[in-house]
């Protein structure tokens, strides 16, 4: 029995290579103890490899196993879904190293660890991960091919296992562009599918959006057609809040309709908007979206509405108007939310605002004395502000004078609601970077900001960001430009980190691709490939079809390949072709039948100032191609070199 | 490097053959493959002085057999004689029983008698009256036999030319060795004051290094190809037998062997074969032996891979 046979050290060494790569980029979400005890079994699998020693008892092995299967329950409380799961596999896999003692062992950890590797996708998809199990399923592979021929050189059985994955590539590819797709992923249980998701919540305390400010994460990418709205016009709305408790601010009362409740006019932009989910419906549009946008809705509050929550990274086509002027008949209710304030909080703010409004009546000097008022104030725009006590706003006018967007809108929206005028708070995201590879606009959540809209009775809701007042620059080229300490900053927004930054434009421009074009191929897309390739209303046949011609066509393809390679990739064959070709180029084609010590005789003869070379490459061919000893490939590349180096006049 | 013994070798003969350094060298590799050779000239080439040289400088012990048309088979081979004293036939061997033999003028005798010693070249042993006696080891046969049609031959039949390894021509020899030859010593003297220059023990070990040559298998690739194309050739009535491929790679491993080298290359085929396919190929159109010309054009039809 073949499989019975005790496997080489070799064939061990591979597997654990291939246990090793494939294990590491789970330990991220693994628990931590089980990456310690995965590691510990990996290091004892090789230590006794090393010092050619036994594998443990079995016994011990099955406590082990049961031990860790406790742990995992303990762990997750279950046995369900994907993390017990992965986890447990993780811990058998190791366990399965550790007691193998034959060949048929080695194959069954092979398949585990060709299985973890799917697995790596089931938390995320990015290239990166990508990249891991593709590692790993080389090195996998490698150990496959090790197990049926023990004796091969590790570059040649690398080499081999790479050329067997390069081949599956058209298969695979031709599988993922025909293969009829599935909406959503397939592994999403309800569970765990959603946590983790971060962006704008629809709350807003002193604070929160600071939090935000920290996170380097891409919260959605923009990608105009034609040029986007310069940095101070790109307001992406999200929330907007009307309700003030003293501390904190909550969305108000908002009709939802299937059209916008406006006129949009002025300039249009256009643009594809890619969402990273975080599980709310806002879309987080610039202002103000156009009517009839596919599959949206429209709140009375502007905000684009999605008509499930966004869970999953989702692309819009969208069109905006920033210039429309909205909500001249705003709604009683509306309005009234928008002057209440509670009682009993921020004294002295509410008496700054009745002096402001001592002697007028008209919102719009209020609004431009208000205005005028908190430049005059000198305060700081930063992203650790101190923290704030019960009358919040008194205490960041008048006492810490630091604070971040939300501090500003806050202050301001109370100033204006206590002298009598409507005002709400608005969150999004403000301004975003180009990346200048592919050209589209990344907005991170640390672009995450709030501002005011105050309602003027002739004008409608207008926008009025108070953080422009203490730092113009955060709204002309973003965070960092308007924050001294840069300490706080993630580690990419800093100045000077230039060459990092570049190197990250290339990574974003590279995942958004693959978001758009692999993770983003659902069933529309590949409807549309399929009709734009020439077949309309593509069925599951159409598909079957396509599919069984393709791997048909691409296996024959292989097959003549592999024929065609059996002479012509011969390395020596292809190094005395280059040379007898260069000669060629200089009317000295070799004669079909000539040999080739003959033929340097004769090259020696017709070019007599380069006779050493040309006789000693003949030589060295007739020697590789026809001596004793097989055709050794150091050799035969120094031969392949000396004849790309030859020069003749 | 060309191989020691050899250098030795055709140093010596070239001292006495003036300008045939080829020929010697064809005949040489006859000799260390193991095979016989047939000289086919005409009349006062050297054909006879070409062995005398080759057994002079091994040290063979060589005998010379006229053949003529009333040698009968027993005059090669030896008889069985009674002896009154013991009372028992006993067996004279016959000039066969040699190391080197010079099969002069081959076509002149019966077929009965050329295949006398044909049979003795194959099997490398003699069977009279029941009893088996071998040759000795090295044991070389060097035939000659005149080209021209002459009265009175009988032309060896295809299935014995076979039976020969190589098959050289000496030709005239060129105006200056021809000179030389003219004014130079009697070569007869000169054969009978050189010595040997190596042992038959030092033949036989080349023998042995020859086999031990590498044949690579793209080198049989071009074999196959070469006689493949002498099969579908439409200048030729038959092509070359597997026999004759045998003794193609045979004959190149000893060129290649005198050359000092250790693998066979294609152009040792290209030299070794016009030599070992001449005399088993007869011409499609009139049956007469194959010209240079044919067999160049077969090389040249066929590419080295």
């Amino acid at each position: 029995m073949r499989d019975a046979r005790s496997p080489a050290p070799a064939q061990f060494g591979w597997l654990l290579a291939a246990v090793a790569a494939t294990l590491a980029p789970h330990a991220m979400e693994l628990p931590y103890w089980l990456v310690i005890l995965c590691a510990g079994l990996i290091a004892i699998r090789g230590a006794l490899l090393w010092r050619r020693g036994t594998p443990p008892r079995q016994l011990l092995i099955l406590l082990v196993a049961v031990a860790a299967g406790i742990g995992v329950r303990f762990e997750f409380g279950h046995f369900f879904g994907k993390d017990p799961g992965v986890a447990l596999l993780a811990v058998l896999l190791c366990l399965k190293l550790l007691e193998s003692r034959n060949t048929r062992d080695l194959r069954a950890a092979v398949l585990l660890a060709y299985f973890l590797q799917l697995g790596l996708f089931f938390y995320n998809q990015t290239p990166g991960i990508a990249a891991l199990a593709l590692a790993g399923s080389l090195l996998t592979t490698t150990s496959l091919l090790s197990l049926e021929d023990a004796a091969a050189r590790p570059a040649a059985q690398l080499r081999a296992s790479a050329l067997l994955l390069a081949q599956g590539l058209p298969f695979m590819l031709v599988l993922f562009v025909l293969f009829p797709r599935v909406q959503g992923p397939l592994w999403g249980l309800p569970t765990d599918a959603y946590s983790g998701m971060t962006g704008l919540s629809d709350t807003m305390t002193p604070g929160s959006i600071s939090q935000l400010g920290l996170s380097d994460a891409i919260a959605f990418r923009a990608e105009f057609n034609g040029a986007p709205p310069p940095p101070s016009r790109r307001y992406w709305r999200g929330p907007v809040l009307t309700r003030y408790d003293g501390r904190s601010w909550r969305p108000g009362f908002s009709t939802i309709a299937a059209a916008p409740r406006y006129q949009p006019s002025g300039r249009a932009y256009e643009y594809r908007l890619t969402l990273e989910p975080h599980n709310q419906p806002w879309l987080l549009a610039l202002d103000f979206p156009a009517a009839n946008i596919p599959k949206a809705r429209y709140a009375g509050d502007y905000r684009l509405l999605a008509e499930q929550p966004v869970r999953a990274r989702t692309r819009f086509d969208l069109r905006s108007y920033p210039a429309t002027a909205v909500g001249k008949d705003e709604s009683t209710i509306v309005l009234a939310e928008a002057r209440r304030l509670p009682a009993n909080f921020n004294p002295r703010s509410t008496a700054l605002a009745h002096e402001i409004a001592a002697g007028t009546s008209d919102p719009a000097t209020i609004l431009a004395r208000a205005l005028e008022r908190m430049r005059g104030m000198d305060l700081t725009y930063t992203l650790s502000p101190p923290l704030l006590g019960t009358h919040s706003v008194d205490e960041f006018l008048f006492d810490t004078r630091q604070g971040f967007c939300e501090h500003f809108a806050s202050a301001f929206v109370f100033l204006m609601r206590a002298a009598g005028v409507p005002a709400r708070v608005v969150t999004g995201y403000q301004g975003g970077e180009i990346n200048p590879v592919d050209g589209s606009l990344v907005v991170r959540q640390s672009d995450a900001h709030a501002w005011a809209e105050v309602w003027l009775a002739e004008r409608g809701w207008i926008r009025v960001d108070p953080t422009a007042l203490s730092a113009p620059a955060r709204i002309e080229s973003g965070l960092s430009a308007a924050l001294q300490d840069w300490d706080a900053l993630p580690l990419l927004r800093r100045p000077g980190m230039d060459w990092l930054r570049d190197v990250r434009y290339r990574w974003e421009a590279l995942s958004n691709t693959w978001n758009q074009w692999v993770l983003g191929y659902n069933p529309e897309r590949q409807r549309d490939l399929l009709e734009r390739i020439g077949f309309p209303q593509p069925d599951w046949r159409t598909l079957a079809m396509l599919l069984g011609i393709s791997a048909a066509g691409l296996m024959m393809m292989l097959l003549a390949w592999a024929f065609a390679q059996r002479h012509r990739h011969d390395p020596l064959d292809a190094a005395w072709a280059r040379f007898s070709g260069k000669l060629a180029r200089h009317g000295a084609a070799r004669h079909p039948w000539e040999g080739p010590l003959d033929y340097g005789k004769r090259l020696a003869m017709t070019f007599p100032e380069h006779a050493e070379p040309l006789r000693s490459i003949s030589e060295g061919y007739a020697n590789l191609r026809y001596g004793a000893e097989p055709a050794n490939p150091h050799r035969v590349r120094l031969l392949a070199r000396s004849i790309r180096r030859l020069k003749l006049k | 490097m060309p191989h020691r013994y050899a250098i030795r070798v055709l140093e010596a003969a070239n001292c006495i053959i003036l300008g045939k350094d080829r020929e010697l060298r064809l005949a040489l590799s006859c000799l260390i493959a193991r095979g016989h050779l047939l000289i086919e000239d005409i009349p006062g080439v050297g054909k006879t002085t070409l062995a005398h040289v080759i057994a002079r400088l091994i040290g063979l012990h060589f005998q010379r057999i006229q053949f003529t048309s009333d040698l009968l088979p027993a005059d090669i081979v030896g008889v069985s004689i009674f002896d009154r004293e013991t009372g028992s036939f006993r067996f004279h061997p016959g000039p066969v029983f040699s190391q080197l033999i010079l099969a002069d003028e081959i076509n002149r005798a019966t077929p009965k008698t050329q295949s006398a010693l044909l049979e003795a070249m194959e099997e490398r042993q003699v069977t009279a009256d029941s009893e088996t006696h071998p040759l000795p080891d090295p044991f070389f046969v060097i035939a000659t036999q005149n080209p021209s049609h002459q009265i009175g031959t009988f032309p060896l039949p295809e299935s014995q030319l076979d039976r020969f390894l190589l098959r050289i021509r000496l030709g005239y020899p060129d105006r200056s060795a021809e000179r030389a030859l003219l004014m130079g010593e009697d070569r007869r003297e000169l054969l009978e004051r050189q010595r040997a220059v190596i042992q038959p023990d030092d033949l036989l070990a080349m023998q042995q290094a020859a086999h031990a040559i590498t044949v690579s298998e793209r080198l049989v690739d071009y074999i196959q190809a070469l006689l493949a194309s002498t099969r579908h050739s439409p200048e030729l009535a038959a092509g070359l037998s597997p026999r004759a491929g045998l003794g193609l790679i045979a004959a190149a491993r000893a060129w290649a062997l005198i050359e000092g080298r250790d693998h066979v290359l294609p152009e040792d085929i290209q030299t070794v074969f016009p030599h070992v396919a001449a005399h088993r190929m007869h011409s499609a159109v009139d049956g007469r032996s194959v010209t240079p010309e044919v067999l160049g054009q077969l090389i040249r039809d066929v590419p080295v891979v």
